[in-house]
């Protein structure tokens, strides 16, 4: 028994190296870091070798991509929709805006970086940073995902996934 | 009691669960892969939707209480034991029985996911799963009237529903009009470009499935692909050759349902996405011409008018 749950164990950890599925956000970014994500997954450099797809719906997504510099008004929906995300998950900040706020420091209509907003596992820093190193840090946050899978099957600190639909029909 | 053992072979074994699971996983990949060389990438490794699978098992779901919650998790369900069982049905080997009728029962199992998709979006109470489901419903009343008028063509100039008859029937001008109105409908049913309308990623991030997450989604992605070797199914079935050696049988079986694959790639690879009133418009002036000739030259052959 213990034998085939640690097979189920490794086989978990792999499969979640080999399939990040994406969900890409923006925080009030200037669309530098969103083309160059896009550029990721063009036939230059071609993400989807790692088995890397972006998805249209936070709910399929394992890794959240956030860009820019956390507006105010952006805060509750990045909160929102990580809640949305099932576990266990991983965010991975692109760009030197929500790391830094960058050239947006000590403005009054922040609320970055986005570490004051959300737990972020993975830095890509730069302006905007090339695709290269943004296939690199999905890869990475990738790897903290088989690492969480490692220790525990759905281990995922954190509480658990709201049940709000993506966006309720308003009666 | 025979029939019995050999029903079940049939349903676990070859062409069943056995046999689809991997292929359905095979199938999925060979379309992404084949996109992605027409698009000068290189595509997913070859584990990928296997991949993909286990990964979304070891996910959680959000919990959800209620009828609802009991209906979300029941549609993959429903969706994936239908697929499966039309996959099932298909006549591949030689005197594999079959029974009078079974062409009714397969084309109800294929249409049972899509009518499990519309239910999902419904109760996801998701705004765009309500929009997907619409969009899905539409598309399916528009393809599947060609898409019936072609296979009941097929069906009429033979005499019979029976699959292994009409598989086993010689080759005639109609029998191919009818394949040919059939493939038409595949890029529908299969929700790819250009009839990618209920899944539109861009518009209504992924229209019913938009809820789903972890097991559930597993299964709608399994229920997919399993879509995928249920239909090329048929289409092969259909289009072979009768051959009594069973393993020539199997062998041709696969290879066709692989070139079909290869053909909705690259038509999906080709093309962009339709409008819902353009897709409408296709299916019911282009294409149903189409299928009422080739059901009354079906019923002309049938009377000997």
């Amino acid at each position: 028994m213990g034998e085939t749950m640690n097979l189920w164990n490794k086989l978990m950890c792999y499969s979640r190296r080999r399939s990040p599925w994406l969900f890409h956000m923006n925080g009030g970014s200037c669309n530098g870091c969103d083309i160059e994500l896009v550029a990721s997954l063009s036939p230059r450099y071609d993400a989807e070798q790692l088995g890397m797809r972006l998805e249209g719906s936070p709910r399929h997504a394992d890794i959240l991509v956030i860009t820019g510099p956390i507006t105010k008004n952006a805060v509750g929906a990045i909160r929102t929709v990580y809640d949305q995300v099932c576990g266990p998950k991983a965010v991975v900040a692109v760009g030197s805006c929500p790391a830094t706020t960058n050239v947006f420091i000590d403005s009054r209509t922040l609320a970055g970086p986005l570490d004051n907003v959300l737990p972020v596992d993975v830095y890509v820093p730069g302006c905007p940073p090339r695709p290269d190193a943004i296939v690199r840090g999905v890869a990475k946050a990738a790897e903290i995902l088989a690492e969480r899978a490692s220790k525990k099957i759905t281990a995922e600190p954190g509480p658990e996934p709201v049940a709000e639909p993506v966006a309720e029909v308003q009666p | 009691m025979n029939s019995m053992i050999t029903a079940l072979a049939r349903l676990l074994i070859f062409p069943g669960l056995l046999f689809a699971i991997p292929a359905a996983w095979f199938f999925l990949w060979a379309e992404r892969k084949s996109v992605a060389l027409m698009q000068g990438r290189i595509g997913p490794p070859f584990m990928q939707p296997f991949f993909d699978f286990i990964k979304l098992l070891g996910k959680t779901t959000p919990s959800r209480s209620g009828l609802g919650g009991l209906l979300m998790k029941a549609w993959p369900l429903i969706a994936v034991s239908a697929a499966a069982g039309a996959v099932g049905l298909l006549p591949v080997l030689p005197s594999s029985g079959g029974f009078e009728g079974d062409l009714i029962l397969l084309l109800a199992l294929l249409e049972l996911p899509s009518m499990c998709i519309i239910a999902a979006g419904f109760s996801s109470r998701s705004i765009f799963g309500e929009i997907g489901s619409a969009r899905e419903a539409v598309l399916s009343v528009s393809y599947n009237v060609v898409f019936l008028l072609a296979i009941v063509s097929v069906a009429a100039s033979q005499h019979t529903f029976r699959l292994e008859a009409l598989a086993q029937a010689p080759m005639s001008p109609l029998h191919l009009l009818g394949l040919l109105a059939i493939l038409v409908c595949l890029p529908a049913k299969l929700h790819i470009n250009p009839f990618s309308l209920p899944n539109a990623e861009q518009e209504i991030y992924s229209g019913p499935m938009t809820e789903y997450a972890g097991p559930e989604l597993a299964m709608w992605e399994l229920s997919h692909g399993l879509e995928w070797v249920a239909a090329t199914g048929l289409v092969a079935s259909l289009a072979a050759p009768h051959v009594a050696i069973w393993w020539v049988a199997a062998l041709l079986f696969v290879a066709i349902s692989f070139g079909v694959v290869l053909l909705l790639s690259v038509v999906a690879a080709a093309t962009a996405r339709l409008q819902i009133d353009t897709t409408v418009r296709f299916y019911w002036r282009c294409t149903l011409i189409f299928a009422v000739l080739a059901i009354s030259s079906a019923l002309f052959m049938r009377f000997k008018l």
